[in-house]
């Protein structure tokens, strides 16, 4: 991690070092709902959500946290503005919170929160520690929703649940299904590491 | 919600055509990163079924005796992440006394399960489906032999792969996943089979 500056993590989270094509990490819970634009969004927001206020959490409690124990009550922090997100998406978004069902309770386990908090909450300060918690939801974000694109134009013809697609158009059964999510992740991370290696050679 | 899954119906489903990674995307991230050494996906897949089985049968008895009927259902999912580290602290703890040959070959694998997101999304599934108890030790069970099916098959599919003359940029995560969408594909054929929601 070269340079502290909000901008520099700004572009480092974004892009060249984003979580999950860089870093492969946390796509469990979230690729299972990337067949639906609203929902992938709904999803990244509360990741984002968590992420920030973790970040923010762990770096002002840093100094309190035995250093043994500190796992468990990351994990802890963690679990408690997921518990925040799951009740406001209950309260707010009744549908979209059935249609997420258990993934919601999942982003505990997600491991960027828990990376990022490992990696900068635990030694910088909880301003910048939010906005890279807050980046680092915005790189995962933006993979996802061209996931998600993809697949949910693809697979319904549809944009946010409008129809944009005429209705001649076949929709692409699988695209709705389990393996796209891999294919589609596969291929975006073709992609982004061949532009990263062609950059590489270009130096 | 369908409580009245035959057992066997669902020990069936929950291996193959529900399997818990390849269908609903849970415990990816060791998945990736285990997934190249046939030994370790062996022992991985052991210790995930192992305490998979084991913490399901725990949260189901608090779920049923302690959360519902006090009302905390709003504390689910602390109580479901304690229950699981604890339960992986105290295998390893158990392990360790009993058989030192078995701690040796599972042990740097167990602490990794508590940031399964299987385990606790196997958890979640049995509340949200409402299972009862056999239902909930078959579909952990289930759900942790099909994990341990799938890595299994994909770090032989890996070793393969090694040798194959795969474009520079599609080398490491790249081709992992597109190799598990075609399992993915695979096991979607077991669905005409049974299947449960």
């Amino acid at each position: 991690m070269n340079g502290d500056s909000p901008s520099q993590i700004l572009k480092e989270n974004v892009w060249t070092n984003n979580p999950i094509f860089i870093q492969i990490l946390g796509i469990c819970s979230t690729l299972a709902v990337t067949n639906n634009l609203t929902n992938t969004l709904i999803m990244t927001l509360g990741v984002m959500f968590v992420a920030a206020f973790t970040n923010i959490t762990v770096s002002l409690l840093k100094q309190v946290i035995p250093r043994k124990v500190r796992m468990i009550v990351q994990t802890l922090i963690i679990a408690f503005y997921v518990i925040i997100v799951d009740i406001l998406l209950r309260a707010y978004l009744p549908e979209i919170s059935k249609s997420l069902g258990p993934y919601v309770g999942l982003i505990i386990t997600n491991c960027i929160i828990m990376g990022r908090a490992e990696a900068f909450a635990q030694s910088h300060g909880p301003i910048i520690s939010a906005w890279d918690g807050l980046t680092s939801g915005l790189g995962y974000m933006w993979v996802l929703m061209l996931i998600a694109f993809v697949r949910e134009l693809l697979g319904f013809g549809t944009v946010f649940g409008y129809a944009v697609l005429p209705e001649t158009f076949t929709p692409w059964t699988i695209m709705v299904m389990a393996p796209s999510a891999f294919f589609l992740l596969g291929s975006v991370l073709w992609f982004a590491k061949a532009i990263i290696l062609k950059k590489e050679r270009g130096k | 919600m369908a409580p009245e899954i035959h057992p066997i119906v669902l020990l069936f489903a929950s291996v193959f055509t529900s399997n818990i990674l390849l269908a609903n995307f849970l415990g990816m991230c060791s998945f990736i990163s285990i997934s190249k050494d046939m030994k370790s996906a062996n022992g991985l897949g052991l210790a995930v079924t192992v305490v998979l089985t084991i913490t399901s049968m725990l949260n189901w008895v608090l779920l049923k005796f302690v959360i519902i009927p006090l009302d905390l259902i709003y504390l689910r999912y602390i109580i479901f992440i304690i229950v699981i580290a604890a339960t992986v602290q105290i295998l390893e703890m158990v392990i360790d006394r009993v058989s030192p040959a078995l701690y040796l070959s599972l042990g740097i694998f167990l602490p990794l399960i508590t940031v399964n997101c299987a385990i606790l999304g196997v958890a979640l599934f049995m509340q949200i489906r409402e299972y009862n108890f056999v239902q909930t030790v078959v579909f952990s069970f289930g759900s942790g032999i099909g994990w341990w099916l799938a890595i299994m098959a994909l770090s032989a599919i890996n070793k393969k792969i090694e040798k194959a003359p795969v474009p520079p940029a599609l080398k490491g995560p790249g081709i992992t996943l597109i190799t598990i969408g075609f399992m993915a594909m695979a096991f979607i054929g077991f669905s005409g089979m049974l299947s449960v929601q």
